[in-house]
């Protein structure tokens, strides 16, 4: 097998407060491929934008990574000094936030910033960078782009703005787009532009995509694989089309089930019952035990690892232990 | 029915008395884990209670003329007296005042006029600022306006015209009773607009948020919207500037003293004490001036300092 | 009598955004104002789940907020139960008050934090006198166990609880006078798909136990499909189409319901593609004439770039549209 683009290694995020060390990633592992689309969904809380801040380093203190790896493309980054760490930021690791108004500056034109990306990062010269600025900004479908480039940010639409954002993110043409709900501020007619903007242009340049949303139609549209966190922990990964028809952790079924559904005929949805806990109170064992229908003696006391179940899944449930296989 | 929450066990949190609930509340907790809130708190306990308790703690009434020994003037601190014998641990001004008694007599004069104007200013305040915040249109912009105004003078100008202005109404007779009240309004008077600003934004603020809108549906009287729910939604800001504010009032009764327009020198406040003592400073009468100016300047740092303890406390994006 | 529980007729709403008259005089500029809900006419019958749909700008909270009184009209009127809404006299609302009331989008924002959850929740029942001494808390026991809370909750504050329950502490706030009807303005747009569905299903089993009436303002199609019988379409503050809930998804009349239709998201990976949209919502101050929608529609022609359409009957309701022929 090929070395993935990202890999991250039993991560582990702390917050310390008066009250105790709060643990908001708790041993979370995964990879992504290159060229891969990983979706990373979960309940606000789960810890899905602390894990994108992880890897860029931007973790806010006093929260700081207590544990764990993060490699790229075969180098360590996780402990790397913040000089150099700022250096990837950008070049190699590109980011979309989901309110674009933050990402961008609102004194200095699109052009301004765009131009100011490029050469930070490509050695080109004013001209060419300028050139390259108003091919991206074509290539995210925004019209008349070599007028427009010289506008403020506040010119342009809710929708136009995320467009310039993501080119902003990819000027510097990185192997990883790290995307935090990029499209929850945005209407629902606008969000499919702009995933499929997204989504075409990193394919047409190879960089990976790390998605990160609430939203599992955003996911099923886009991702090639997908994680589910729940409670800071990794709870399901695998490819997105098996875990959306198929969900093997019962917290990701529950999840599907929850959501309504334009060709749903039932009159009830199917519903978790409870709240994910808050991280200072954390249940023993599986995290998610006390909202299980299923869960036995095992699931409170003993706190599941994700297992390998064929196919690059991998589920972290005492179900699919085989030790502990009860019917057939 | 719809299922109860199973991770939240509400048997397992146990009722826990109001007194550990305050010990255990973020900004207990600030404040114990911060040494400069907790000197300037211990600083400001120690000058507010012995000026609470003077008539108490004070070993001489400066206030009862036959106390007073003319002879006794000018005895430095620590020194017995050349004619009397008496020691005096501060020393005694120029008729023979024990400095240490007057000190805490008129750090008395000083909180309470200083206490009595951030409530008058902080009541007027209030009160104009909810009513625009709530109210907006002309109203809003007359009284910000105002507001605008006033700011524009320094407070002190204003409230020495305040106080002349009350001193030409008030007959002479009542002059001198009065005088300590008039000081009050007039010090109010130059404070309300801070308070009316905050109280106004932050009425804002929270108007437009959805409790206030539900209160709003069911048809909830305005004044009662204003009181119960805003109101005390938009008193973390007021308290902070309480704070500062009550340190201002006492530098500001103390200017005001200084210059002679304060309270009558009969009942003297550390500004007029400080007046008096400046006379004496190229005399070599240094303790007259020093030991009330000291005390001035303790009480309102160390007030100050707890106004910017509790802002930064009260202030959710610096925790 | 007839079973129309509210009735909004040419409901009409303008808000001046003009700069400040002294801006005004210097800068020479007109006053300004925005439509923000325009000439908006439909029927909620008792029992039934109305709902109104549409992207930021187009004017559905604004409505919301005009019928409970939050809000005043430019034009138009509002019966409730064939009487006509005057919020400007105290002694005819007392009565018609109590019987309509409020569901909040924002669960954090719509529950005093200075005040305990008992006190919240009997608000109404003093404001509208319906009980008095012990029986007000023994009334808000109750209904924090109808909505799936515990009776003991009376003393906590808000701050306490995680989204999902303190929607459920707004619900019964809402339920506290005994309401006919409760407009639920985004009531789950705030909450994580698991907990949206128990606030949903909540939601259901309330109307069925005490015969509730609810105008359900959302932007999620997927929500809307699930609760309503019918349902408004609106776009820049004019309803463009009416229909029955399910004739909406399955012949949707008007191009923008065809394409908010076509922008959700497939969660079933049956391959559909999403549509591309073309443009955004235009700018509410200064619509296009016409048919406000013919910039992005598919069908335009000469007629709706001048001319207003009016509704005309359709299979499921009521449409605005030129491109439809009249009686479907």
């Amino acid at each position: 097998m090929t070395e993935p683009l990202l890999s991250v290694r039993d991560l582990v995020v702390e917050f310390p407060t008066r009250r105790g060390t709060l643990r908001a990633i708790d041993k979370v592992s995964f990879d992504i491929a290159e060229g891969e689309v990983l979706g990373m969904v979960g309940e606000s809380g789960a810890g899905k934008s602390i894990t994108g801040s992880a890897i860029i380093g931007l973790i806010e203190p006093p929260g700081r990574i207590a544990g764990g790896e993060i490699w790229l493309r075969g180098h360590r980054i996780d402990n790397l000094p913040r000089e150099k760490l700022r250096r990837i930021r950008g070049k190699r690791i590109g980011m979309v936030f989901q309110d674009p108004l933050t990402s961008l500056n609102p004194l200095y034109t699109v052009a301004d910033q765009l131009i100011e990306t490029i050469r930070t990062h490509i050695d080109v010269g004013e001209k060419e960078a300028r050139r390259r600025a108003i091919a991206l900004l074509d290539r995210v479908g925004i019209p008349a782009a070599a007028r427009r480039i010289d506008d403020y940010p506040h010119h342009f639409s809710g929708g136009m703005r995320q467009r310039v954002v993501i080119a902003l993110a990819l000027c510097a043409e990185p192997e990883l787009v790290i995307a935090d709900e990029p499209t929850t501020a945005l209407d629902v007619s606008v969000q499919a532009q702009i995933i499929d903007v997204l989504k075409e242009i990193c394919a047409e340049r190879g960089a990976s995509v790390m998605l990160i949303t609430h939203d599992m139609g955003v996911i099923a549209e886009t991702a090639d694989r997908v994680a589910v966190l729940y409670a800071g922990r990794l709870a399901e990964i695998g490819p997105v089309r098996d875990v959306i028809k198929h969900a093997e952790h019962p917290y990701t079924a529950g999840l599907m089930g929850s959501i309504p559904t334009l060709t749903q005929t039932s009159k009830r949805l199917v519903q978790i019952p409870g709240s994910m806990p808050r991280l200072n109170a954390i249940p023993p064992g599986c995290a998610f035990n006390p909202r299980c229908e299923q869960a036995f003696e095992r699931c409170r006391t003993e706190r599941p690892e994700p297992l390998a179940r064929g196919g690059g899944r991998q589920v972290a449930c005492w179900l699919y232990d085989r030790a502990e296989a009860r019917h057939d | 029915m719809a299922e109860t929450d199973p991770t939240i066990d509400t048997s397992q949190i146990k009722p826990r008395s109001r007194l550990y609930r305050m010990w255990d509340s973020d900004i207990a907790y600030s404040f114990r884990t911060s040494p400069v809130a907790m000197l300037a708190g211990l600083v400001s306990v120690i000058i507010i209670a012995a000026a609470v308790l003077a008539p108490w703690l004070a070993p001489y009434n400066p206030y009862d003329p036959g106390q007073l020994n003319l002879m006794d003037g000018f005895t430095p601190p620590m020194e017995p007296n050349q004619f009397t014998g008496n020691v005096y641990w501060l020393g005694a001004d120029n008729q023979g005042r024990d400095v240490f008694s007057t000190i805490l007599y008129g750090a008395r004069i000083s909180l309470f006029v200083g206490f009595m104007a951030v409530l008058f200013a902080m009541t007027l305040g209030i009160t104009l600022g909810l009513i625009a915040g709530w109210r907006g249109g002309w109203l809003d912009s007359l009284l910000m306006r105002v507001a605008d105004v006033q700011l524009s003078f320094p407070s002190i100008l204003i409230a020495l015209l305040i106080f002349g202005v009350a001193r030409g109404f008030i007959p002479p007779a009542y002059r001198e009773t009065m005088a300590i009240w008039v000081l009050i309004v007039a010090i109010g008077l130059s404070d309300w607009v801070q308070y009316a600003r905050v109280v106004r934004g932050a009425t804002m603020v929270e108007k437009s948020k959805e409790y206030v809108q539900a209160a709003r549906v069911i048809g909830s009287h305005p004044v009662k919207i204003l009181v119960r729910h805003i109101l005390p939604n938009v008193m973390g800001p007021v308290l902070v500037i309480a704070t500062i504010g009550l340190a201002l009032a006492i530098i500001a009764e103390a200017t005001l003293s200084f210059l002679g327009v304060g309270v009558p020198p009969t009942q003297p406040s550390l500004g007029t004490l400080i007046r008096i003592g400046q006379g004496f400073l190229f005399s070599g009468e240094w303790w007259i001036l020093l030991f009330p100016s000291v005390t001035l300047l303790a009480l309102a740092l160390s007030v100050n300092l707890l106004g910017d303890w509790l802002r930064d406390a009260l202030n959710p994006r610096l925790r | 009598m007839t079973d129309v529980l509210l009735k909004v007729e040419g409901l009409t709403r303008y808000f001046d955004v003009s700069k400040p008259w002294l801006n005004r005089v210097i800068e020479r500029s007109e006053k300004q104002f925005l439509t923000a809900t325009a000439d908006v006419s439909f029927e909620i019958r008792r029992g039934e789940t109305f709902a109104l749909v549409g992207e930021s700008g187009s004017g559905k909270s604004t409505i919301a907020k005009m019928i409970v009184g939050l809000l005043e009209p430019s034009a138009g009127r509002i019966d409730f139960d064939g009487q006509e809404m005057n919020f400007h006299s105290d002694a005819a609302m007392r009565t018609l008050r109590r019987r309509f009331q409020m569901i909040f989008q924002d669960p954090f924002a719509s529950l005093n934090p200075r005040w305990r959850v008992g006190d919240i929740i009997a608000e109404p029942i003093r404001t509208f006198g319906l009980l008095r001494g012990p029986a007000v808390m023994r009334e808000v026991g109750r209904l924090l166990d109808v909505v799936g809370l515990s009776a003991s909750d009376v003393g906590k504050f808000p701050h306490e609880f995680s989204g999902g329950q303190r929607q459920r502490i707004a619900i019964a706030r809402a339920l506290s006078s005994r309401p006919e009807f409760i407009v639920c303005d985004e009531p789950t747009s705030a909450l994580d798909v698991s907990v949206q569905a128990q606030i949903l299903n909540l939601m259901r089993d309330l109307q069925d136990e005490f015969g509730l009436t609810y105008l359900l303002i959302s932007h999620d199609l997927s929500v809307v499909r699930h609760m309503s019988n019918r349902i408004g379409v609106l776009y820049l503050g004019r309803l463009v189409e009416q229909a029955d809930g399910k004739k909406l998804f399955t012949e949707p009349q008007h191009p923008y319901s065809r394409m908010l239709l076509d922008a959700v998201p497939d969660l079933e990976l049956s391959g559909r593609r999403r549509r591309q949209v073309e443009g955004e919502i235009p700018n509410p101050i200064n619509p296009p004439p016409g048919c406000a929608f013919h910039p992005r529609c598919p069908l335009a022609f000469d007629r709706c770039r001048v001319e207003l359409p009016q509704p005309v009957p359709t299979p499921g309701g009521q449409a605005a549209c030129f491109a439809l022929k009249p009686g479907g």
